[in-house]
């Protein structure tokens, strides 16, 4: 009995998200031409923060539009996109990741830099290691952390070193940038080359020590929408916006260097 | 090897004597082999053949292949000796709270096992519970070193011996032991000369499993270890990070892998477990 009327009250709440279901995934602009739907960011995960905020700014801006973000690393990603991910747009924090894409012809017009990041020393609160400089992080006594060669972050380093005329000491070449913090973070390294943007979102976990030079090797984030976007109007209003003056205020806020 | 005789069977008409598989068994079964092993075939197809070489030459590959084998069989050693012993508590022992202690030793399996890796910096990093004491009593610290890999895999692979012993020993018929016990044995005694040549079999196995499995093991090495060439970086992390930069070279690595589990686990099936009556 109450089964049954269970069941009756479930069929409309079951068809009613069907059909929005259904609705979520089209492109369809609404009669003004404003975009709606959902759009799907690829974004770096260093952009966590700003895009997130970003995205609920413009879901408010137009009624009708939901932004889904998915995070992780740009070669992570990139791969995913030339495997046919239905993205709408994808951010990377690594101009040769964004190449992978471009060259593939996946592009919606020419990828353009947004945003420029900076390393930075980060030590656990109360700097344990007593790390005054990039020096330090020569020093095979300490425990540090770098990111490996093969990501952005590794890679902007070992240029940094080699302006510095300093050769590096890590104990451990980390996978991400953020498994690098994580170290420092949880007081596992004395400590972590990484970028200005992770330091400013760990709060007060971590300690931030600027490093002369660094703004020498800044790490480029290109972004583009993407020709086969499920939803090119949104595609292009999440760009606009990343691109706009609140925008590159926004990017500003969380550490980021803008053009 | 061993081929038993039976009588043949009327039934089934794709095999013959023991042989035979039924349909209903057989379509699945070619299914799944299908679904395991297409990806590696795909992986065979895009193989850079021509880069193999090269790829597989450079000194780096030797380090963590190496690094990858010794810290697999330290991990299976270790998994023994503490496994074995916990298994037989929760298969015979009257220990009370055994349904809880099964699922806490499960918990490794339903881990993600980066949460594993941060689990074990908090035990034993150098801020952690008894990581700490260590490192202000001996100056000992864990993390980052050839140890810590040992330790991330044992603690994400111990699992699979321990629940593949516990179900050899249900299976094993209990009264060889009581009789053991009826002669004058104590349960120590029962335990070396009987239960375990009884259970040999499942031991052999949990132990290639969990082998495997160390083997394998990524995202609690990668987080409690670090990655450093030649201390701990094995060889999948290695693969991960060529992924990052160069993906040819990341399949190269992966078939270097693979072709050195299963030439092992097709080996020790082979000799070992085949001798100890796991397949006829």
């Amino acid at each position: 009995m109450s089964g049954r009327r269970a069941a009756r009250r479930l069929v409309p709440a079951v068809l009613a998200l069907a059909l929005t279901g259904c609705g979520s995934g089209g492109a369809a602009p609404a009669a003004d031409g404003a975009p709606t739907g959902t759009v799907t960011v690829f974004a770096a995960a260093s952009l966590t923060g700003v895009f997130t905020e970003l995205g609920d700014q413009l879901a408010a801006e137009y009624e009708g539009l939901a932004v889904q973000f998915t995070f992780a690393g740009s070669a992570t990603l990139a791969t995913q996109v030339l495997q046919g991910a239905p993205a709408d747009v994808f951010a990377s924090a690594d101009p040769a990741q964004m190449d992978r894409v471009a060259d593939a012809g996946l592009p919606q017009g020419s990828p353009g830099v947004f945003a420029g990041n900076v390393l930075e020393i980060a030590v656990p609160a109360g700097n344990p290691g007593d790390v005054g400089g990039l020096a330090d992080l020569a020093d095979p006594d300490r425990t540090i952390a770098l990111c490996a060669p093969q990501v952005p972050c590794g890679a902007a380093a070992e240029r940094l070193f080699a302006a510095a005329g300093l050769t590096a000491a890590p104990d451990t070449l980390e996978e991400d940038v953020r498994a690098a913090l994580t170290k420092a973070q949880l007081g596992e390294v004395d400590a972590a080359l990484v970028y200005a943007t992770d330091i400013r979102a760990a709060g007060g976990d971590v300690e931030g020590i600027a490093v002369p030079g660094a703004a020498d090797v800044v790490n480029e984030y290109p972004i583009c929408a993407l020709a086969a976007a499920p939803n090119p109007a949104g595609a292009a209003a999440f760009v606009d916006l990343v691109r706009s003056a609140d925008g590159r205020q926004a990017l500003a806020a969380a550490g980021f260097r803008t053009p | 090897m061993s081929h038993r005789s039976g009588p043949k069977s009327r039934f089934w008409p794709l095999g013959r004597g023991d042989g035979g598989v039924p349909v209903p068994l057989l379509v699945p079964a070619v299914l799944a082999v299908g679904f395991l092993v297409l990806p590696l075939v795909g992986l065979v197809v895009r193989a850079p053949w021509r880069e193999l070489w090269p790829a597989l030459a450079s000194p780096g590959v030797g380090t963590a292949l190496r690094l990858s084998l010794v810290s697999a069989t330290a991990a299976t050693a270790v998994s023994l000796v503490l496994g074995v012993p916990l298994a037989w508590v929760l298969a015979r022992s009257r220990v009370r709270g055994r349904p809880l202690l099964r699922a806490l030793v499960t918990v490794p399996l339903v881990l993600p096992p980066v949460v594993g890796g941060v689990a074990l910096f908090l035990v034993l990093g150098r801020q952690g519970l008894v990581g700490q004491w260590l490192f202000e009593t001996f100056g000992l610290t864990i993390p980052f070193t050839t140890t810590a890999v040992v330790i991330a895999e044992t603690f994400v692979a111990l699992p699979f011996l321990v629940i593949s012993v516990e179900g050899a020993l249900r299976a094993a018929d209990a009264r060889f032991e009581d009789a053991a016990a009826t002669l004058g044995a104590d349960r120590w005694t029962t335990f070396r000369r009987v239960t375990l040549p009884l259970v040999a079999p499942g031991v052999a196995a949990g132990a290639v499993l969990c082998w495997a499995r160390a083997l394998g093991e990524f995202g609690a090495t990668i987080t409690f270890a670090g990655n450093f060439p030649g201390t701990t970086q094995t060889m999948p992390l290695a693969v991960y990070l060529a992924l990052q930069s160069d993906p040819e070279a990341a399949i190269a690595l992966s078939l270097v892998l693979l072709a050195v589990s299963l030439a092992t686990l097709v080996l020790l099936r082979g000799n070992w477990l085949g001798r100890a009556g796991v397949t006829p």
